[in-house]
């Protein structure tokens, strides 16, 4: 378990010392939703309505934006060999790089929702849900996307083909997310799809590790 | 272990080669028989729809090509299970063969569907119909298992790559469903394949069985086909680099 946080924490640390990435994210998250006012017109009630959609296709934009840094410098300067053959199995270690990537770019994401949220105008009582379903919702993103950048890890022009793998798979958190958020925006009951997207989770959570170390073994072999 | 050496005994490419270069004509001929059956059938003797008119014939291409998706998506994933549990080689190429012809049938649900939807709803495209929403994703399902197959160099990386996809398809395919299910109810359903499917009278069955037996013949055809066509490129581009050595 110590090797898990280990993993865990280096990766923590190189992103901390490279800087940037969580505010890339974000500030990507920010830029794109601040997009769709001049795209659907400044009318509050247009606004309103689409906000939910908004906000959640520009958090999956950005965490896909981000997913090339999971597996691709690592495979590069050699590290993931080394972590491939330390004692702890591979679907750990792509656990443990999940969970850094959802720290340093899913949870600023989570923060920043509720301005994003903000500015689109969603209604103030939705914004406690909006932040459960962010919370619910980006570990699958991230945990999703991680089979996208194992599958293409070592692969030339592989960047260009991780939206066209994943964002097929993104659908169901999307559909989920969205609809808990507006729910909550609408006054409705929001258990069923905030329940949903908890259990879009775990499925991720019990497929993707598994699935992402047999795509690195590839990349490595 | 005896279903299992009952299965090697078809990987063997050489068998396969002989094996269905006899079986070829007959499936060949299958599906002629079946299509020209199936078209008299469905464009000419059955009749047509009391609400629908004419238009219902649209349904005899949109019905089995949609089954035949979903079908071949499947095969798909069992034989890139097949692929990679046993690394046979044979299965991989039956995989990567099936995508495109898939892809098609895809491709065709949703214009038949486009099409046979138009008259009814007023729009070429109506996202409230579930049904067509979802195989909408499971096209980019099939665009990004072939696109995978393009980028690996050595085909028995992208074989692996690309049969992880499949598998990972294979378990989203209903939960991608089901939530398009899910949310399609809270807009309007304006659909015209209504939910259990609508009540059809036997006179229109089956012309829609035929059509769906043709669509098969069809399959099987021109799948072994490709994989033929491709042992052999495979062969060919093993004999060149004999060449190249020797």
């Amino acid at each position: 378990m110590s090797a898990f946080w280990g993993v865990v924490r280096r990766d923590l640390l190189i992103a901390r010392r490279q800087g940037g990435s969580s505010l890339l994210a974000v500030g990507f998250f920010v830029v794109v939703a601040a997009l769709f006012p001049f795209a659907v017109g400044a009318d509050p009630a247009t606004l309103r309505g689409v906000a939910p959609g908004v906000i959640w296709v520009s958090a999956l934009l950005a965490t896909l934006l981000s997913l090339d840094r999971l597996f691709q410098a690592d495979f590069e300067d050699g590290s993931l060999d080394v972590l491939a053959l330390s004692p702890l199995p591979l679907f750990m270690t792509v656990l443990a790089k999940v969970l850094a990537h959802w720290l340093v770019v899913g949870l600023p994401l989570v923060i920043a929702a509720p301005l994003v949220g903000v500015l689109l105008n969603l209604p103030l009582a939705a914004f406690p849900v909006l932040l459960g379903a962010a919370l619910l919702g980006t570990p699958a993103l991230s945990l999703i996307g991680a089979i996208g950048a194992a599958l293409t890890a070592g692969v030339r022009r592989g960047g260009v083909l991780v939206p066209l793998l994943v964002l097929p798979l993104y659908i169901p958190t999307l559909i989920f997310g969205v609809a808990a958020t507006a729910a909550a925006a609408d006054g409705l009951p929001v258990a069923e799809p905030l329940m949903l997207l908890a259990s879009l989770t775990l499925m991720a959570l019990v497929v993707a590790p598994v699935a992402s170390a047999g795509a690195l073994r590839l990349a490595l072999g | 272990m005896t279903v299992m050496s009952g299965w090697h005994r078809f990987a063997n490419p050489t068998r396969f080669s002989r094996l269905s270069a006899r079986i070829l004509p007959w499936t060949l001929a299958l599906t002629l028989v079946l299509f020209a059956a199936g078209l008299y059938l469905a464009l000419v003797a059955s009749p047509p729809d009391a609400r629908q008119g004419e238009t219902v014939r649209i349904m005899y291409l949109h019905v089995p090509a949609a089954w035949m998706a979903l079908f071949v998506y499947v095969l798909l994933a069992v034989f890139s299970g097949m692929g990679y549990i046993w690394k046979h080689p044979l299965a991989d190429i039956a995989a990567k063969n099936c995508a495109p012809i898939g892809a098609g049938f895809t491709l065709l649900a949703l214009v038949t569907g486009s099409l046979w939807g138009a008259p009814m709803w007023g729009t070429w495209w109506e996202w409230g119909d579930a049904r067509l929403t979802s195989f909408l994703i499971l096209f980019f399902l099939y665009l990004g298992y072939i696109a995978l197959w393009q980028v690996f160099e050595d085909p028995e990386k992208a074989a692996r790559a690309a049969a992880i996809l499949a598998m990972v398809g294979l378990i989203n395919i209903p939960v991608i469903h089901f939530s398009v299910q899910w949310w399609h109810t809270l807009h309007q359903p304006a659909s015209v394949f209504r939910a259990g499917g609508p009540t059809i009278d036997s006179s229109m069955l089956w012309p829609l069985f035929v059509m769906l037996g043709a669509f098969k013949a069809y399959f099987v055809t021109v799948l072994l086909w490709r994989i033929r066509a491709e042992v052999a490129e495979r062969r060919v581009r093993a004999l060149q680099m004999m060449q190249a050595e020797a």
